[in-house]
Protein backbone atom coordinates (compact mmCIF):
# COMPACT_ATOMS: atom_id res chain seq x y z
CA UNK A 1 0.00 0.00 0.00
CA UNK A 2 0.97 3.50 -0.98
CA UNK A 3 2.24 5.66 2.37
CA UNK A 4 0.09 8.64 1.97
CA UNK A 5 0.49 9.85 5.10
CA UNK A 6 3.74 11.54 3.71
CA UNK A 7 1.32 14.26 2.29
CA UNK A 8 0.31 15.34 5.43
CA UNK A 9 2.89 17.53 7.60
CA UNK A 10 0.60 17.37 10.58
CA UNK A 11 1.83 13.65 10.80
CA UNK A 12 5.01 13.82 11.01
CA UNK A 13 5.04 15.03 14.18
CA UNK A 14 6.00 12.91 16.82
CA UNK A 15 4.16 12.78 20.18
CA UNK A 16 5.28 9.83 22.99
CA UNK A 17 8.07 8.54 20.45
CA UNK A 18 5.40 7.79 18.42
CA UNK A 19 4.37 9.31 14.96
CA UNK A 20 1.27 11.25 15.27
CA UNK A 21 -1.72 9.04 14.69
CA UNK A 22 -4.75 10.74 13.74
CA UNK A 23 -7.61 9.27 14.35
CA UNK A 24 -10.48 12.10 13.91
CA UNK A 25 -10.47 12.76 10.99
CA UNK A 26 -14.63 12.80 11.15
CA UNK A 27 -14.22 16.35 13.35
CA UNK A 28 -11.49 17.46 10.86
CA UNK A 29 -9.23 16.17 8.46
CA UNK A 30 -5.59 16.83 8.29
CA UNK A 31 -4.18 19.38 5.60
CA UNK A 32 -1.78 18.01 2.88
CA UNK A 33 1.09 20.11 1.86
CA UNK A 34 -0.57 21.14 -0.95
CA UNK A 35 -3.05 23.03 0.37
CA UNK A 36 -1.03 24.61 2.64
CA UNK A 37 0.96 25.67 0.00
CA UNK A 38 -1.73 26.74 -1.86
CA UNK A 39 -2.94 28.98 0.67
CA UNK A 40 0.96 30.33 1.36
CA UNK A 41 1.12 31.06 -2.24
CA UNK A 42 -2.48 33.46 -2.11
CA UNK A 43 -0.71 35.41 0.89
CA UNK A 44 2.56 35.63 -0.60
CA UNK A 45 2.04 36.45 -4.16
CA UNK A 46 -1.66 37.07 -4.89
CA UNK A 47 -3.85 38.90 -1.53
CA UNK A 48 -6.24 41.26 -2.94
CA UNK A 49 -9.91 40.90 -2.55
CA UNK A 50 -11.97 39.40 -5.47
CA UNK A 51 -14.17 40.91 -7.70
CA UNK A 52 -13.13 43.87 -6.98
CA UNK A 53 -9.96 47.00 -8.52
CA UNK A 54 -9.01 46.48 -11.96
CA UNK A 55 -5.54 45.73 -11.39
CA UNK A 56 -3.60 42.58 -11.98
CA UNK A 57 -3.52 41.46 -8.44
CA UNK A 58 -6.68 41.58 -7.80
CA UNK A 59 -7.19 39.92 -11.30
CA UNK A 60 -5.30 36.55 -10.03
CA UNK A 61 -7.17 36.37 -6.75
CA UNK A 62 -10.10 36.49 -8.42
CA UNK A 63 -9.09 34.20 -11.28
CA UNK A 64 -7.83 31.66 -8.39
CA UNK A 65 -11.17 31.87 -6.14
CA UNK A 66 -13.48 31.29 -9.45
CA UNK A 67 -11.45 28.36 -10.74
CA UNK A 68 -11.79 27.04 -7.17
CA UNK A 69 -15.38 27.46 -7.47
CA UNK A 70 -15.10 25.59 -10.99
CA UNK A 71 -13.23 22.67 -9.35
CA UNK A 72 -16.00 22.52 -6.78
CA UNK A 73 -18.94 22.39 -9.36
CA UNK A 74 -17.08 19.76 -11.43
CA UNK A 75 -16.11 17.32 -8.22
CA UNK A 76 -20.27 17.66 -7.41
CA UNK A 77 -21.33 17.71 -11.42
CA UNK A 78 -23.06 20.81 -10.21
CA UNK A 79 -23.44 24.19 -12.40
CA UNK A 80 -21.02 26.94 -11.71
CA UNK A 81 -23.54 29.55 -10.90
CA UNK A 82 -25.06 26.76 -8.16
CA UNK A 83 -22.22 26.18 -6.38
CA UNK A 84 -22.43 28.84 -3.17
CA UNK A 85 -19.32 29.43 -1.01
CA UNK A 86 -20.04 30.10 2.62
CA UNK A 87 -18.47 29.46 6.31
CA UNK A 88 -18.94 25.33 6.38
CA UNK A 89 -22.09 23.28 6.53
CA UNK A 90 -23.44 24.91 9.60
CA UNK A 91 -23.59 28.50 7.33
CA UNK A 92 -25.04 26.53 4.76
CA UNK A 93 -28.07 24.96 6.72
CA UNK A 94 -28.65 28.14 8.27
CA UNK A 95 -28.69 30.28 5.23
CA UNK A 96 -31.65 27.85 3.54
CA UNK A 97 -33.28 27.84 7.09
CA UNK A 98 -33.58 31.07 7.31
CA UNK A 99 -33.98 31.90 3.35
CA UNK A 100 -35.72 29.16 1.29
CA UNK A 101 -37.24 28.44 5.00
CA UNK A 102 -38.51 31.47 6.14
CA UNK A 103 -39.71 32.84 2.25
CA UNK A 104 -41.65 29.27 1.84
CA UNK A 105 -42.54 27.39 5.21
CA UNK A 106 -46.01 28.23 8.05
CA UNK A 107 -46.80 27.75 11.23
CA UNK A 108 -47.42 23.58 10.57
CA UNK A 109 -45.30 22.85 7.93
CA UNK A 110 -43.51 19.40 8.76
CA UNK A 111 -39.65 19.34 8.38
CA UNK A 112 -38.04 15.90 8.64
CA UNK A 113 -35.30 14.81 9.49
CA UNK A 114 -33.56 11.81 10.16
CA UNK A 115 -32.54 10.71 14.02
CA UNK A 116 -28.86 10.41 13.04
CA UNK A 117 -28.94 14.30 12.73
CA UNK A 118 -25.93 16.42 13.66
CA UNK A 119 -26.45 19.49 15.55
CA UNK A 120 -25.75 21.63 12.79
CA UNK A 121 -28.95 20.03 10.91
CA UNK A 122 -31.09 20.36 13.87
CA UNK A 123 -31.15 23.82 15.44
CA UNK A 124 -31.51 25.82 12.78
CA UNK A 125 -34.93 23.81 12.39
CA UNK A 126 -35.23 24.13 16.64
CA UNK A 127 -35.07 27.97 15.71
CA UNK A 128 -37.41 27.93 12.63
CA UNK A 129 -39.80 26.02 15.05
CA UNK A 130 -39.17 28.67 17.53
CA UNK A 131 -39.68 31.75 15.50
CA UNK A 132 -42.54 30.41 12.32
CA UNK A 133 -44.08 27.45 14.17
CA UNK A 134 -43.01 24.82 12.14
CA UNK A 135 -43.09 20.97 13.20
CA UNK A 136 -40.15 19.02 13.55
CA UNK A 137 -40.47 15.03 13.18
CA UNK A 138 -37.79 12.53 13.39
CA UNK A 139 -37.13 9.62 10.95
CA UNK A 140 -36.39 6.71 13.34
CA UNK A 141 -32.84 4.76 13.43
CA UNK A 142 -32.32 0.95 13.67
CA UNK A 143 -30.43 -0.48 15.68
CA UNK A 144 -27.76 -1.41 12.33
CA UNK A 145 -27.98 2.25 11.87
CA UNK A 146 -30.04 2.00 8.75
CA UNK A 147 -33.52 4.07 8.39
CA UNK A 148 -36.89 2.52 9.72
CA UNK A 149 -38.90 1.68 7.01
CA UNK A 150 -42.41 2.13 8.83
CA UNK A 151 -41.14 5.40 10.30
CA UNK A 152 -40.30 6.59 6.92
CA UNK A 153 -43.80 5.87 5.87
CA UNK A 154 -45.35 7.74 8.63
CA UNK A 155 -43.68 10.53 7.86
CA UNK A 156 -43.89 10.49 3.99
CA UNK A 157 -47.83 9.89 4.83
CA UNK A 158 -47.94 13.31 6.31
CA UNK A 159 -50.03 16.03 4.70
CA UNK A 160 -48.46 18.91 5.71
CA UNK A 161 -44.19 17.66 4.79
CA UNK A 162 -42.60 19.93 3.17
CA UNK A 163 -38.45 19.58 3.74
CA UNK A 164 -36.71 16.43 4.33
CA UNK A 165 -33.33 17.77 5.44
CA UNK A 166 -30.77 14.56 6.39
CA UNK A 167 -27.50 13.37 6.42
CA UNK A 168 -25.49 11.39 3.55
CA UNK A 169 -23.51 9.65 6.63
CA UNK A 170 -23.93 9.36 10.43
CA UNK A 171 -20.83 11.20 11.83
CA UNK A 172 -21.43 8.82 15.09
CA UNK A 173 -22.69 5.58 13.51
CA UNK A 174 -20.78 5.08 10.71
CA UNK A 175 -23.54 4.72 8.49
CA UNK A 176 -23.59 5.71 4.68
CA UNK A 177 -27.19 6.12 3.76
CA UNK A 178 -28.07 4.95 -0.04
CA UNK A 179 -30.73 8.34 -0.22
CA UNK A 180 -31.74 7.78 -3.90
CA UNK A 181 -34.56 6.13 -3.47
CA UNK A 182 -36.02 8.68 -0.04
CA UNK A 183 -35.06 11.58 -2.28
CA UNK A 184 -37.25 10.05 -5.47
CA UNK A 185 -40.18 9.61 -3.20
CA UNK A 186 -39.60 12.93 -1.98
CA UNK A 187 -39.70 14.47 -5.40
CA UNK A 188 -42.88 12.62 -6.46
CA UNK A 189 -44.74 14.18 -3.40
CA UNK A 190 -43.46 17.94 -4.09
CA UNK A 191 -40.94 17.58 -0.93
CA UNK A 192 -38.03 19.71 -1.10
CA UNK A 193 -34.50 17.90 0.50
CA UNK A 194 -31.48 19.40 1.46
CA UNK A 195 -29.16 16.54 2.19
CA UNK A 196 -25.86 17.24 4.68
CA UNK A 197 -23.07 15.86 3.02
CA UNK A 198 -20.48 16.90 5.72
CA UNK A 199 -19.32 13.32 6.54
CA UNK A 200 -20.39 11.90 3.22
CA UNK A 201 -18.18 13.79 0.78
CA UNK A 202 -14.92 12.88 2.13
CA UNK A 203 -15.55 9.12 1.64
CA UNK A 204 -17.55 8.54 -1.77
CA UNK A 205 -18.15 9.85 -5.33
CA UNK A 206 -21.29 12.00 -5.30
CA UNK A 207 -22.98 13.90 -8.10
CA UNK A 208 -25.79 15.27 -7.66
CA UNK A 209 -27.12 15.12 -11.29
CA UNK A 210 -27.20 11.48 -9.66
CA UNK A 211 -28.52 11.89 -6.18
CA UNK A 212 -30.66 15.01 -7.44
CA UNK A 213 -30.91 16.66 -3.91
CA UNK A 214 -32.49 20.24 -4.04
CA UNK A 215 -29.74 21.34 -2.05
CA UNK A 216 -26.36 19.82 -0.91
CA UNK A 217 -24.10 21.10 1.92
CA UNK A 218 -20.72 20.05 3.05
CA UNK A 219 -17.33 21.71 4.79
CA UNK A 220 -13.95 22.29 3.09
CA UNK A 221 -12.31 21.51 6.63
CA UNK A 222 -13.54 17.97 6.64
CA UNK A 223 -12.48 17.52 3.05
CA UNK A 224 -8.53 17.92 3.36
CA UNK A 225 -9.61 22.18 3.28
CA UNK A 226 -9.37 24.97 5.45
CA UNK A 227 -11.90 25.80 8.00
CA UNK A 228 -14.18 28.25 7.25
CA UNK A 229 -15.07 27.52 3.77
CA UNK A 230 -18.17 25.30 3.00
CA UNK A 231 -20.43 24.85 0.33
CA UNK A 232 -24.01 25.02 -0.48
CA UNK A 233 -24.87 23.78 -3.43
CA UNK A 234 -29.02 24.92 -4.33
CA UNK A 235 -30.70 23.92 -7.53
CA UNK A 236 -30.67 26.97 -9.79
CA UNK A 237 -34.67 27.70 -9.97
CA UNK A 238 -34.55 27.22 -6.26
CA UNK A 239 -31.98 29.67 -5.64
CA UNK A 240 -32.72 32.07 -7.88
CA UNK A 241 -36.40 31.98 -6.06
CA UNK A 242 -34.60 32.63 -2.63
CA UNK A 243 -34.30 36.33 -1.18
CA UNK A 244 -30.86 36.73 -0.43
CA UNK A 245 -29.59 35.88 3.35
CA UNK A 246 -26.84 38.46 4.10
CA UNK A 247 -26.78 41.61 3.12
CA UNK A 248 -23.67 43.84 2.17
CA UNK A 249 -20.98 44.74 -0.87
CA UNK A 250 -20.94 41.61 -3.15
CA UNK A 251 -24.04 40.27 -3.22
CA UNK A 252 -25.79 43.25 -5.06
CA UNK A 253 -26.11 44.41 -8.53
CA UNK A 254 -27.42 47.85 -7.62
CA UNK A 255 -27.82 49.57 -4.05
CA UNK A 256 -30.22 53.04 -4.64
CA UNK A 257 -30.93 55.04 -1.17
CA UNK A 258 -33.68 53.42 -0.52
CA UNK A 259 -33.72 49.88 -2.55
CA UNK A 260 -31.24 47.62 -4.05
CA UNK A 261 -31.23 44.82 -6.30
CA UNK A 262 -29.50 41.59 -5.48
CA UNK A 263 -26.18 40.38 -7.91
CA UNK A 264 -27.38 37.28 -10.28
CA UNK A 265 -25.99 33.69 -8.87
CA UNK A 266 -23.80 32.91 -7.04
CA UNK A 267 -22.94 36.30 -6.20
CA UNK A 268 -26.46 37.13 -4.62
CA UNK A 269 -25.33 34.63 -1.48
CA UNK A 270 -21.71 35.93 -1.07
CA UNK A 271 -21.91 39.21 0.87
CA UNK A 272 -19.16 41.01 1.75
CA UNK A 273 -15.25 39.45 1.49
CA UNK A 274 -15.25 35.95 1.28
CA UNK A 275 -12.68 33.29 2.91
CA UNK A 276 -10.79 33.82 -0.47
CA UNK A 277 -7.63 31.19 0.98
CA UNK A 278 -10.23 28.89 2.26
CA UNK A 279 -11.77 29.02 -1.30
CA UNK A 280 -8.51 28.26 -2.71
CA UNK A 281 -7.37 25.79 -0.77
CA UNK A 282 -10.70 23.56 -1.43
CA UNK A 283 -10.39 24.11 -4.83
CA UNK A 284 -6.82 22.33 -4.67
CA UNK A 285 -7.90 19.47 -1.77
CA UNK A 286 -10.04 18.32 -4.72
CA UNK A 287 -7.41 18.23 -7.14
CA UNK A 288 -5.72 16.00 -4.43
CA UNK A 289 -8.54 13.79 -4.09
CA UNK A 290 -9.16 13.81 -8.12
CA UNK A 291 -5.13 12.71 -7.75
CA UNK A 292 -5.66 10.11 -5.34
CA UNK A 293 -8.66 8.96 -7.55
CA UNK A 294 -11.76 7.63 -5.53
CA UNK A 295 -11.08 4.29 -6.64
CA UNK A 296 -8.19 3.93 -4.43
CA UNK A 297 -9.93 5.85 -1.42
CA UNK A 298 -13.27 3.66 -1.45
CA UNK A 299 -11.13 -0.03 -1.61
CA UNK A 300 -8.45 1.68 1.09
CA UNK A 301 -10.75 2.69 3.22
CA UNK A 302 -13.02 -0.48 2.81
CA UNK A 303 -9.69 -2.89 3.93
CA UNK A 304 -9.73 -0.69 6.54
CA UNK A 305 -13.31 -0.81 8.01
CA UNK A 306 -12.98 -4.45 7.86
CA UNK A 307 -10.14 -4.71 9.49
CA UNK A 308 -11.23 -2.48 12.39
CA UNK A 309 -14.78 -4.64 12.57
CA UNK A 310 -12.63 -7.87 12.52
CA UNK A 311 -9.98 -6.66 15.53
CA UNK A 312 -12.46 -5.09 17.48
CA UNK A 313 -14.17 -8.17 18.34
CA UNK A 314 -11.39 -9.21 20.50
CA UNK A 315 -12.11 -6.47 23.03
CA UNK A 316 -15.02 -7.53 25.11
CA UNK A 317 -15.59 -4.40 26.56
CA UNK A 318 -15.90 -2.69 23.45
CA UNK A 319 -19.50 -2.15 21.48
CA UNK A 320 -20.13 -0.26 18.16
CA UNK A 321 -22.90 1.20 18.03
CA UNK A 322 -24.36 0.73 14.35
CA UNK A 323 -24.56 -1.74 12.01
CA UNK A 324 -21.17 -3.62 9.56
CA UNK A 325 -23.09 -2.88 6.64
CA UNK A 326 -22.59 0.12 4.57
CA UNK A 327 -20.53 1.45 7.19
CA UNK A 328 -17.42 3.97 6.28
CA UNK A 329 -14.34 3.81 8.56
CA UNK A 330 -15.79 5.69 11.21
CA UNK A 331 -16.13 3.55 14.35
CA UNK A 332 -18.12 5.05 17.88
CA UNK A 333 -17.44 3.07 20.61
CA UNK A 334 -19.54 1.95 23.82
CA UNK A 335 -17.15 1.20 26.38
CA UNK A 336 -18.03 -1.38 29.59
CA UNK A 337 -17.23 0.41 32.99
CA UNK A 338 -15.22 3.19 31.32
CA UNK A 339 -15.05 6.89 30.57
CA UNK A 340 -14.68 7.62 27.00
CA UNK A 341 -12.81 10.69 28.26
CA UNK A 342 -10.11 8.95 30.68
CA UNK A 343 -9.56 6.66 27.28
CA UNK A 344 -9.34 9.37 25.23
CA UNK A 345 -6.81 11.07 27.45
CA UNK A 346 -4.92 8.80 27.49
CA UNK A 347 -4.74 7.48 23.79
CA UNK A 348 -3.74 11.11 23.47
CA UNK A 349 -0.70 10.39 25.35
CA UNK A 350 0.46 7.24 23.09
CA UNK A 351 0.16 9.66 20.30
CA UNK A 352 -3.49 8.62 19.29
CA UNK A 353 -5.81 11.49 18.76
CA UNK A 354 -9.77 10.26 18.74
CA UNK A 355 -13.05 12.01 20.13
CA UNK A 356 -14.94 11.43 23.23
CA UNK A 357 -18.41 12.92 24.17
CA UNK A 358 -21.31 12.91 21.89
CA UNK A 359 -20.14 14.39 18.79
CA UNK A 360 -22.83 17.01 18.25
CA UNK A 361 -25.25 14.60 18.43
CA UNK A 362 -27.22 14.38 21.57
CA UNK A 363 -30.48 13.28 20.42
CA UNK A 364 -28.83 10.26 18.71
CA UNK A 365 -26.91 8.96 21.93
CA UNK A 366 -30.22 9.46 23.69
CA UNK A 367 -31.72 7.19 21.73
CA UNK A 368 -29.54 4.62 22.11
CA UNK A 369 -29.30 5.24 25.41
CA UNK A 370 -25.46 6.04 25.93
CA UNK A 371 -24.03 9.22 27.86
CA UNK A 372 -21.20 9.20 25.56
CA UNK A 373 -18.64 7.40 23.38
CA UNK A 374 -15.40 7.12 21.79
CA UNK A 375 -15.27 7.85 17.97
CA UNK A 376 -12.26 6.69 16.09
CA UNK A 377 -12.93 8.16 12.67
CA UNK A 378 -10.45 7.17 9.59
CA UNK A 379 -9.44 7.94 6.36
CA UNK A 380 -7.54 6.60 3.42
CA UNK A 381 -4.25 7.41 4.51
CA UNK A 382 -4.73 5.60 7.87
CA UNK A 383 -3.13 2.39 8.22
CA UNK A 384 -3.65 -1.00 9.48
CA UNK A 385 -0.77 -1.21 11.90
CA UNK A 386 -2.18 2.14 13.02
CA UNK A 387 -5.35 -0.24 13.76
CA UNK A 388 -3.25 -2.88 15.65
CA UNK A 389 -1.59 0.02 17.48
CA UNK A 390 -5.27 1.18 18.93
CA UNK A 391 -6.38 -1.75 19.62
CA UNK A 392 -3.48 -2.34 21.81
CA UNK A 393 -3.76 0.63 23.37
CA UNK A 394 -7.23 0.18 24.10
CA UNK A 395 -6.38 -3.16 25.76
CA UNK A 396 -3.16 -1.45 28.15
CA UNK A 397 -5.56 1.73 29.06
CA UNK A 398 -8.39 -0.56 30.13
CA UNK A 399 -5.57 -2.31 32.61
CA UNK A 400 -4.07 0.34 34.37
CA UNK A 401 -7.58 2.37 35.11
CA UNK A 402 -8.97 -0.77 36.44
CA UNK A 403 -6.24 -2.39 38.31
CA UNK B 1 0.61 9.65 33.02
CA UNK B 2 0.44 12.21 35.67
CA UNK B 3 -3.18 12.82 36.03
CA UNK B 4 -4.22 9.36 36.51
CA UNK B 5 -1.40 9.02 39.15
CA UNK B 6 -2.19 6.35 41.85
CA UNK B 7 -4.05 8.51 44.49
CA UNK B 8 -6.53 9.16 42.03
CA UNK B 9 -7.02 5.71 40.32
CA UNK B 10 -7.27 4.41 43.90
CA UNK B 11 -10.36 7.07 44.57
CA UNK B 12 -11.79 6.21 41.11
CA UNK B 13 -11.50 2.69 41.81
CA UNK B 14 -12.66 2.91 45.70
CA UNK B 15 -14.51 6.00 45.80
CA UNK B 16 -15.38 7.42 49.52
CA UNK B 17 -18.44 8.32 49.89
CA UNK B 18 -20.38 7.23 47.40
CA UNK B 19 -24.13 7.29 48.91
CA UNK B 20 -27.28 8.82 48.67
CA UNK B 21 -27.34 10.58 51.82
CA UNK B 22 -30.92 10.47 53.21
CA UNK B 23 -30.85 13.64 55.94
CA UNK B 24 -28.91 15.73 53.79
CA UNK B 25 -29.48 19.36 54.62
CA UNK B 26 -29.09 20.22 50.63
CA UNK B 27 -28.03 18.44 47.40
CA UNK B 28 -27.53 19.51 44.00
CA UNK B 29 -27.52 17.68 40.92
CA UNK B 30 -24.85 18.64 38.01
CA UNK B 31 -25.02 17.32 34.49
CA UNK B 32 -21.93 17.71 31.87
CA UNK B 33 -23.84 16.82 28.49
CA UNK B 34 -20.97 17.02 26.73
CA UNK B 35 -19.00 14.54 29.00
CA UNK B 36 -22.14 12.50 29.83
CA UNK B 37 -21.21 13.16 33.49
CA UNK B 38 -24.06 13.21 36.26
CA UNK B 39 -23.19 13.63 39.76
CA UNK B 40 -25.48 14.69 42.70
CA UNK B 41 -23.56 15.71 45.63
CA UNK B 42 -25.36 15.96 49.15
CA UNK B 43 -24.10 17.89 52.35
CA UNK B 44 -25.15 17.92 55.98
CA UNK B 45 -24.17 21.24 57.91
CA UNK B 46 -23.48 21.72 61.41
CA UNK B 47 -24.03 25.30 61.47
CA UNK B 48 -21.73 27.00 59.36
CA UNK B 49 -19.52 24.06 59.04
CA UNK B 50 -19.57 20.96 56.80
CA UNK B 51 -19.91 18.01 58.89
CA UNK B 52 -20.54 15.45 56.09
CA UNK B 53 -20.49 14.89 52.08
CA UNK B 54 -21.44 12.49 49.77
CA UNK B 55 -22.26 11.88 46.20
CA UNK B 56 -24.05 9.64 43.57
CA UNK B 57 -23.45 9.27 39.44
CA UNK B 58 -21.21 8.76 37.22
CA UNK B 59 -18.55 10.37 35.13
CA UNK B 60 -14.45 10.12 34.63
CA UNK B 61 -11.80 8.80 36.12
CA UNK B 62 -10.64 12.94 37.05
CA UNK B 63 -14.64 13.92 37.83
CA UNK B 64 -15.11 10.88 40.50
CA UNK B 65 -11.72 10.70 41.88
CA UNK B 66 -12.41 14.88 42.10
CA UNK B 67 -15.41 14.41 44.73
CA UNK B 68 -13.90 11.36 45.94
CA UNK B 69 -11.43 13.29 47.67
CA UNK B 70 -13.59 16.59 48.60
CA UNK B 71 -16.18 14.49 50.34
CA UNK B 72 -12.73 14.01 52.51
CA UNK B 73 -11.10 16.54 52.89
CA UNK B 74 -13.87 19.54 52.61
CA UNK B 75 -15.53 18.24 56.01
CA UNK B 76 -14.31 20.43 58.79
CA UNK B 77 -14.64 23.50 56.36
CA UNK B 78 -17.36 26.42 56.21
CA UNK B 79 -19.80 26.99 53.79
CA UNK B 80 -17.92 30.36 53.29
CA UNK B 81 -14.49 28.32 52.42
CA UNK B 82 -16.41 26.03 50.36
CA UNK B 83 -17.73 28.90 48.19
CA UNK B 84 -14.50 30.20 47.35
CA UNK B 85 -12.93 27.20 46.22
CA UNK B 86 -11.76 27.23 42.32
CA UNK B 87 -9.54 25.12 40.30
CA UNK B 88 -6.27 26.32 41.77
CA UNK B 89 -7.20 24.43 45.31
CA UNK B 90 -8.25 21.24 43.49
CA UNK B 91 -4.90 21.31 42.10
CA UNK B 92 -3.62 21.74 45.18
CA UNK B 93 -5.09 18.97 46.79
CA UNK B 94 -5.17 16.13 43.86
CA UNK B 95 -1.76 16.79 43.80
CA UNK B 96 -1.86 17.23 39.76
CA UNK B 97 -1.90 19.81 37.06
CA UNK B 98 -4.91 19.54 35.77
CA UNK B 99 -4.59 20.63 31.71
CA UNK B 100 -7.72 22.98 30.44
CA UNK B 101 -9.06 19.75 28.77
CA UNK B 102 -9.68 18.33 31.77
CA UNK B 103 -10.98 21.39 33.90
CA UNK B 104 -15.09 20.51 33.41
CA UNK B 105 -14.08 17.12 34.70
CA UNK B 106 -12.18 18.44 37.80
CA UNK B 107 -14.75 21.35 38.59
CA UNK B 108 -18.00 18.84 38.42
CA UNK B 109 -17.96 18.28 41.78
CA UNK B 110 -16.95 21.13 43.15
CA UNK B 111 -19.79 23.20 41.15
CA UNK B 112 -22.16 20.82 42.34
CA UNK B 113 -21.10 21.47 46.41
CA UNK B 114 -21.06 24.99 45.63
CA UNK B 115 -24.26 25.25 44.16
CA UNK B 116 -25.76 23.17 46.85
CA UNK B 117 -24.35 24.93 50.00
CA UNK B 118 -25.61 28.48 47.91
CA UNK B 119 -29.06 27.26 47.85
CA UNK B 120 -28.91 26.26 51.76
CA UNK B 121 -27.94 30.12 52.15
CA UNK B 122 -30.84 31.49 50.21
CA UNK B 123 -32.81 29.21 52.35
CA UNK B 124 -32.04 30.03 55.60
C1 LIG C 1 -22.82 15.26 9.62
C2 LIG C 1 -22.30 16.61 10.01
N1 LIG C 1 -23.04 17.70 9.74
C3 LIG C 1 -22.61 18.93 10.05
C4 LIG C 1 -21.41 19.15 10.68
C5 LIG C 1 -21.01 20.56 11.03
O1 LIG C 1 -19.97 20.99 10.24
P1 LIG C 1 -19.26 22.40 10.49
O2 LIG C 1 -18.93 22.45 11.95
O3 LIG C 1 -18.06 22.34 9.62
O4 LIG C 1 -20.22 23.46 10.08
C6 LIG C 1 -20.61 18.05 10.97
C7 LIG C 1 -19.30 18.25 11.64
O5 LIG C 1 -18.97 17.77 12.68
C8 LIG C 1 -21.07 16.76 10.65
O6 LIG C 1 -20.34 15.67 10.95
Amino acid sequence: MINYRENFPLLKRICADHPLQYFDNAATSPKPQVVIDAVNDYYNLHNANVHRGPNFLAEEATTLYEDARLSVSEFIGAKREEIIFTAGTTASINLVARSWGEANLKKGDVVALSRAEHHANIVPWLQLKEKIGIVLEYIEINADGTFNAESLNKIFAQSKLRLLAITLASNVLGQYYDLNPIIKRAQSLGVICLVDAAQGITHRPLNVKELDPDFLVFSGHKLFAPAGVGILYGRRELLEAMPPFLGSGGMIAEVLEQSYTPAELPDKFEAGTPNIEGAIGLGVAIKFIKKIGWTEIVSREKVLSDYFLEKIKDLDFVKILGGEEGRLPLFSLVLKDLHPHDVADLLGERGIIVRAGHHCAQPLHDYFQVAATLRASLSFYNSLEEIDYFINSLKEIKTLLQS
Amino acid sequence: MDIYARNILDHYQRPRCRRRMTAADASFRELNRSCGDDMTVFVKMKGDVISEISFEGNGCAISVATISILSEELVGKTRAELLAMDLPDLQELLGINISMRRSKCALIGLRALQKAVSSLENKS
